[in-house]
């Protein structure tokens, strides 16, 4: 990982770059940096806080925020008093680790790459469009940015929100939508897809700090387009946020509060006071986007962002340069980071000959072993990581007390107990003390226990034999002004360490191998993309569909918003994988059984119809499910009764034809027909960019067309904001509807007649239109019974959970299986094909593997004691235990490579069969007996 | 305020992923709280026995808090 660096230039063609970088000095050795923060507390110069987007001072020398990776403090050149006057270094004999270095110097770097992933996010609206509303002239409007941080319980404000102008805590406040976005005033006519969404979680986030406050959000279209993002909406609206439809034209300073002028769709001109305004703005191109383009020769498009094609969502315009995130587009955290994979797997395919070489294991030297026989010896060492504990916790005696208790037979105290040199010198202490088991009293395990674990190794020690106490982050840290209570506090918890200590046993290295094959789900797009990655990649899969032809919805689809035409791309598609050797493709097939875990599942496709039905059973490591879904067709607005009505898919296959009458002189189209609260109680994301494609295709055919357009927000999100002004343009009216005065269409013979109240006019029409469009919405594809048969967890609207919504966007819950297309949520073609190749990436990694390594802490079932109940296997939430029939009796079993060791299957265990690895119920149970210890003694004492 | 001297000890079952994390992240930030908290991490509150609450509540804690 290379930071504070610039990317200068870019030389080579794919396979064999050459990328110039220029690393700019850190003035502090990140090898030798502990994050102990000590410097930033001495550093006398002020620095405005750029993390904190200014709203907070820190100083020259600092870390921007406190999980930064890496975690190392860097200095400010800008600010610094030794770089700009050569006075000061005050911080240099601070630093107990002495890892400040003012002789650093700028480094010119080459990197010999094969492909390049550009990632550089997002930039900044310019602050002239702020100007408009008073940002900069009066101290009560801020951007949303600034309101985050502002929000933020561990932000500078400690998440207390207060007027800049005198304190106060405000009492109603003002969220401006598409502020720098949908405005052709800064050039920028594209929607920022996110802010709505932040937005509504900003006003949620006030709203728990202060019930009270009142919240008024002035949008245009509220586009909470996403995975189940019309829920957050609707919890908004349930505790008070107003949604106000309006274009608000300025914000001004009046008195102590700010009076927002704004006209709403009926023509009225409103004023509102409020105390505080939020600027809800948008996502700008990076401010280098122009100079990437200039390095590395890749097209932008009309508004500096990577330029990408609908069939290729990642590849940039130069063969081995991918793109990923906001740049390629403006986007969420959970796209980006599907965006992500997808852009790995890209990247990997260029390198795959590259795959393992250069690989360096590492050698251990060989275990002891320790068994209950031996006796017990505990080595206790004490950190003071400089002055972090030992200012607090009086460190020697701490250690000199762990050195009465019971198998202790060492003990020591550390200055920095992760340092190099401390490392080796525990590695030595095991040896010569012959220590069986160690005690660390320093930093959290979350963090250091692997370090730690690895010394273990290096010294012929199971890892596992190991306890680390938390005395810093959870003890000197948060009681920085007790000293002595932190000092009993922390010789309790080395003495329930200890205690649990002299019970641990080494734990084995388990690790299974991966059968190197996939089962793909689905012969859509998704499957067939995550089946043409893989094979890219050099793995074969199975390619399960259920008809009895691939292609999937794109079967029904004929172009694209761009322009692209689908069948060609469809026809490529088909041809690669049936041409692939590494595709086995099973038409007419269905998943009838699965068994197995990671790396080893077995299942069972039945295929063909009739007398040519057959069975076979197929081994394989992965399972990506892309079983997809389709158009929604809801029993209303005479769809099905009347020939008139059609859905936006009937009326592109119509458009595609040469009927003479195909794009009517009178359209009226009806969007979320049966969604977001009629059939279906969601937005299905791709129906406003559909009626946009075909609207337009209307007018290509028939300019004299009137369309009427009744929407309930319109959610062309991104670029298709486009299509929706270039529809305007074009002279298509939109009229929204609310949802309780939905549009109502009626028939009567060949006639059908549409009633709905004109918002803008408000007055009720009436009319009778040539033809009907209904934006119907997407339902998965019977997800129940595969949900079922893998353990899958699916969401109240039947499309499968994901493991993580932003973590792990294309993984299941159950380890193995990974999910991507419309199976996932309803999604347009091109997020589709991002997500299936970012299901391969992750499909993949076991695969490349070839075997799965079990953390040691997994569940085990003793046999003799399980009683057959099943309670555990129902209870486990990643499917990890089964049932199996040992001499005919019912026995569970731990999947120990599915198992995540949580230790619910411990807890209700009615005999107390399950033990879980590391935390066993003697261990606990003598660390609780610990804690008691000291109650006993003190009461002795009294 | 009346004069109370009674200083609770109280045992804390944290879960690894989220409790015991924030407990770190309390730290990272310096807030500061009474210390009469001894903690055990687990993996999941999950693997809270409701046996170890009555063992913790019969080696004498006044409360025992699950953070998970």
């Amino acid at each position: 990982m290379v930071t504070n660096a610039d990317f200068l230039a870019l030389e080579g063609k794919p396979g064999n770059f050459t990328a110039k970088l220029n690393i700019r000095p850190r003035y502090i050795d990140a090898d030798a940096c502990t994050a102990c923060g000590l410097c930033t507390q001495y550093c006398p110069k002020h620095h405005s806080d750029p993390y904190n987007e200014g709203l907070a001072i820190t100083r020259p020398i600092h870390i921007d925020y406190a999980q930064a990776v890496p975690a190392t403090y860097y200095i400010d050149p800008s600010s610094c008093m030794h770089i700009q006057h050569d006075t000061c270094q005050i911080c240099v004999p601070v630093c107990q680790s002495h890892a400040i270095n003012f002789n650093q110097k700028p480094e010119a770097r080459d990197l010999k790459v094969g492909a390049v992933i550009l990632s550089p996010g997002f930039g900044k609206i310019a602050p002239e469009t702020l100007e408009k509303f008073s940002y900069g002239k009066h101290p009560d409007v801020v951007t949303s940015y600034e309101y985050e941080r502002m929000t933020t319980a561990s932000g500078p404000f400690l998440g207390e929100i207060k007027c800049f102008s005198d304190g106060r805590h405000p009492k109603s406040i003002a969220f401006i939508q598409c502020v720098g976005s949908r405005d052709l005033g800064c050039d920028n006519g594209y929607c920022s897809s996110v802010c709505c969404m932040y937005a509504i979680k900003e006003a949620l986030v006030t709203k728990e700090h202060d019930p009270e406050v009142d919240i008024t959000v002035y949008y245009m279209d509220i586009r909470t387009q996403g995975k189940d993002f019309d829920a957050a909406r609707e919890r908004a609206e349930a505790i008070g946020i107003k949604f106000v439809r309006a274009k608000v034209a300025d914000v001004t300073p009046w008195d102590n509060h700010l009076k927002l002028t704004y006209s709403t769709l009926d023509g009225q001109h409103i004023f509102a006071a409020h105390d505080m305004v939020v600027l809800s703005v948008g996502l700008e191109s990076p401010k280098d986007a122009n100079k990437i383009a200039d390095i590395t020769k890749i097209d932008l498009n009309h508004y500096d962002f990577c330029k990408t094609e609908t069939f290729a969502p990642l590849q940039t315009s130069q063969e081995g340069i991918v793109v990923a995130g906001a740049f390629q587009g403006p986007k969420d955290i959970p796209e980006s980071v599907t965006q992500s994979s997808g852009a790995a797997v890209l990247a990997s395919t260029v390198l795959k000959k590259q795959r393992g070489k250069g690989t360096i294991s590492k050698e251990y030297p060989d275990e002891l072993a320790v068994t209950d026989d031996d006796e017990v010896r505990i080595g206790v060492f004490v950190c003071h990581c400089g002055i972090n504990i030992s200012s607090v916790v009086d460190c020697p005696e701490v250690a000199e007390n762990a050195g009465g208790m019971e198998n202790v037979t060492y003990y020591t105290e550390n200055l920095y107990s992760c340092s190099q040199d401390a490392q080796e010198q525990i590695k030595k202490t095991i040896k010569d003390q012959k220590l069986n088991r160690v005690v660390i009293a320093a930093c959290s395990p979350r963090t250091h226990e692997p370090l730690f674990q690895e010394t273990l190794k290096d010294a012929g020690l199971n890892r596992n034999l190991f306890e680390m106490v938390n005395i810093r982050d959870q003890c000197s840290w948060v009681h920085a002004n007790e000293p002595e209570a932190a000092t009993e506090k922390s010789k309790d918890l080395v003495r329930m360490a200890v205690s649990k200590a002299a019970h641990i046993q080494p734990l084995p290295e388990q690790t299974v191998p991966v059968t190197p094959k996939a089962l793909i789900l689905g012969g859509g797009v998704a499957g067939m993309t995550a089946a043409l990655s893989l094979a890219d990649q050099g793995f074969q899969s199975v390619l399960v569909e259920k008809s009895s032809k691939i292609g999937g919805n794109l079967l029904n689809l004929k172009n694209t918003l761009a322009g692209d035409t689908t069948a060609g791309y469809l026809k490529t598609l088909t041809t690669k994988v049936k041409k692939s050797s590494k595709i086995d493709v099973v038409t007419d097939g269905t998943l009838a059984q699965t068994s197995g875990f990671i790396g080893n599942f077995s299942s069972v496709i039945e295929s063909g119809k009739g007398k040519k039905k057959k069975e076979q059973t197929y081994d394989h490591g992965v399972i990506v499910v892309a079983t997809g879904g389709h158009e929604h067709r809801p029993d209303l607005y005479q769809l099905g009764k009347s020939k008139k009505v059609v859905t936006q898919q009937e009326l592109e296959i119509k458009l595609a034809g040469r009927a003479k009458n195909r794009a009517p002189n009178s359209i009226v189209m009806i969007q979320c027909a049966g969604s977001r609260g009629e059939d279906l109680n969601y937005c299905s994301k791709v129906c406003c960019n559909h009626a946009m494609k075909n609207i337009l295709k209307i007018k290509e055919i028939n300019p004299d067309s009137q369309i009427i357009v009744l929407y309930r927000d319109i959610r062309t999100y991104g670029f298709a904001e486009d299509a929706y002004l270039e529809a305007r343009k074009k002279g298509v009216i939109f009229i929204p509807y609310e949802v309780d005065r939905r549009p109502v269409v009626t028939s009567k013979g060949s006639k059908v007649q549409v009633d709905f109240f004109d918002t803008i006019m408000q007055e009720e029409v009436s009319m009778n239109p040539d033809l009907v469009t209904l934006s119907v919405g997407i339902v998965p594809q019977g997800t129940d019974e595969l949900s079922k048969m893998l353990k899958l967890p699916v969401t109240a609207n039947g499309f499968f959970l994901e493991a993580h919504v932003k973590l792990r966007p294309v993984e299941a819950a159950v380890d193995g299986v990974y999910i991507c297309g419309l199976a996932h949520a309803p999604k347009p073609v091109e997020e589709t094909i991002v997500q299936a190749q970012a299901a391969a990436a992750k499909a993949a990694m076991p695969l490349v593997k070839g075997y799965v390594t079990v953390d040691p802490i997994v569940s085990s079932v003793e046999q003799d004691k399980c009683i057959g109940c099943g309670i555990c296997v129902s209870l486990c939430p990643y499917g990890a235990i089964q049932m199996e029939k040992v001499d005919k009796k019912r026995k569970a079993k731990t999947i120990s490579a599915s198992c995540k060791a949580c230790g619910i299957c411990a807890s209700h265990c009615p005999t107390f069969a399950i033990s879980m690895g590391g935390f066993t119920n003697e261990q606990l149970t003598c660390q609780i007996e610990a804690f008691g210890n000291k109650k006993a003694e003190e009461t002795v004492e009294a | 305020m009346s004069d109370n001297s009674f200083s609770p000890k109280i045992l804390g079952f944290l879960c690894n992923w989220c409790c015991y994390a924030a407990a770190d992240a309390a730290g990272v930030s310096r807030f500061q709280y009474p210390p009469n908290l001894r903690t055990v991490r687990v993996m999941c509150t999950g693997r809270v026995d409701p046996s170890f609450v009555l063992k913790g509540f019969l080696e004498g804690a006044d409360a025992i808090f699950t953070g998970g």
